[in-house]
């Protein structure tokens, strides 16, 4: 673990850069790695988050499929918004562990 | 030379069994791969295309019969002989089936669409369509087409490209 300084805050990160507490995160953040990523973030982006947000502080394993049943967007939505790795960036980005899921 | 100089960027995936588990080896390595932001390309053949006819997809078994790592709920061994009566196939698979969707794993039909969502292709073997007497119109949506192998062959060109047979 290391610390690192993303848009002016100094927060925890993993090896992988993924923030290792969720408290730390706020929308510049989110913002700022979005960036090292190349995807630029909409409002339609920080929905996903905060919905990502919501089930990770609830501790509900996270899935493609369960992003895809949000009524936020649907699957291939989900890969327009984030493409090239849906689920792991879009965890990257809310700030919260990367999710050891398969599906 | 490490695993980061070359990454994996496309897998093309063969899949010649109907069972519940030869299927969904194939379908979670292939939106496994798609999830990563890798290629996949999926291909179909003999038993595995009941995988993407209609008829059949939502229906898969597993063997309950020659199958030696068969075992009851708790671990004990599963007479094979119990598998033999009718109504345990269907059962065992009913059973294998919900607890798949426990973990959020999705019926054969949403699986494909799940992976063609992320921009992986599903193909039919047109050499075993024959043999079986299957159309295009047998098949799922999803399926992008019907192939010889040479077509597949054609597809599995690239660097950083793997050839899987599950």
């Amino acid at each position: 673990m290391t610390e690192k300084l993303i848009a002016g805050k100094t927060v925890q990160v993993n090896e992988e850069g993924y923030l290792t507490d969720a408290s730390q995160w706020n929308k510049e953040i989110a913002t700022e790695i979005a960036k090292e990523l190349e995807i630029e973030l909409t409002d339609k982006h920080f929905e996903v988050l905060n919905f990502l947000r919501d089930k990770n502080a609830a501790g509900e394993p996270l899935t493609i499929r369960k992003v895809g049943k949000s009524g936020i967007v649907d699957i291939k939505g989900f890969y327009d918004l984030f493409p090239g790795g849906p689920l792991k960036y879009s965890s990257k980005i809310a700030g919260i562990p990367k999710p050891v899921s398969c599906v | 030379m490490s695993e980061h100089d070359k990454p994996l960027k496309k897998v093309c995936i063969i899949c010649a069994k109907g069972s519940i588990e030869d299927v969904y080896a194939t379908l979670v390595m292939a939106n496994g791969a798609v999830m990563e932001g890798i290629e996949a390309k999926v291909f179909f053949t003999f038993f595995g295309l009941d995988a993407i006819t209609k008829k059949q997809m939502n229906k898969l078994h597993t063997a309950t019969v020659g199958n030696p790592a068969m075992r009851m709920p708790g671990g004990l061994p599963f007479p094979t002989i119990l598998g033999m009566l009718p109504g345990v196939e269907a059962g065992v698979s009913a059973m294998m089936k919900s607890q798949m969707e426990k973990l959020d794993i999705p019926p054969v039909d949403e699986f494909l669409e799940m992976i063609t969502a992320g921009g992986g292709e599903i193909y039919a073997c047109k050499l075993a369509m024959d043999m079986f007497k299957l159309t295009k119109d047998d098949l799922h949506d999803q399926v992008s087409g019907v192939l010889t192998v040479g077509d597949f062959y054609a597809m599995c060109g690239g660097e950083g490209t793997q050839i899987i047979f599950t």
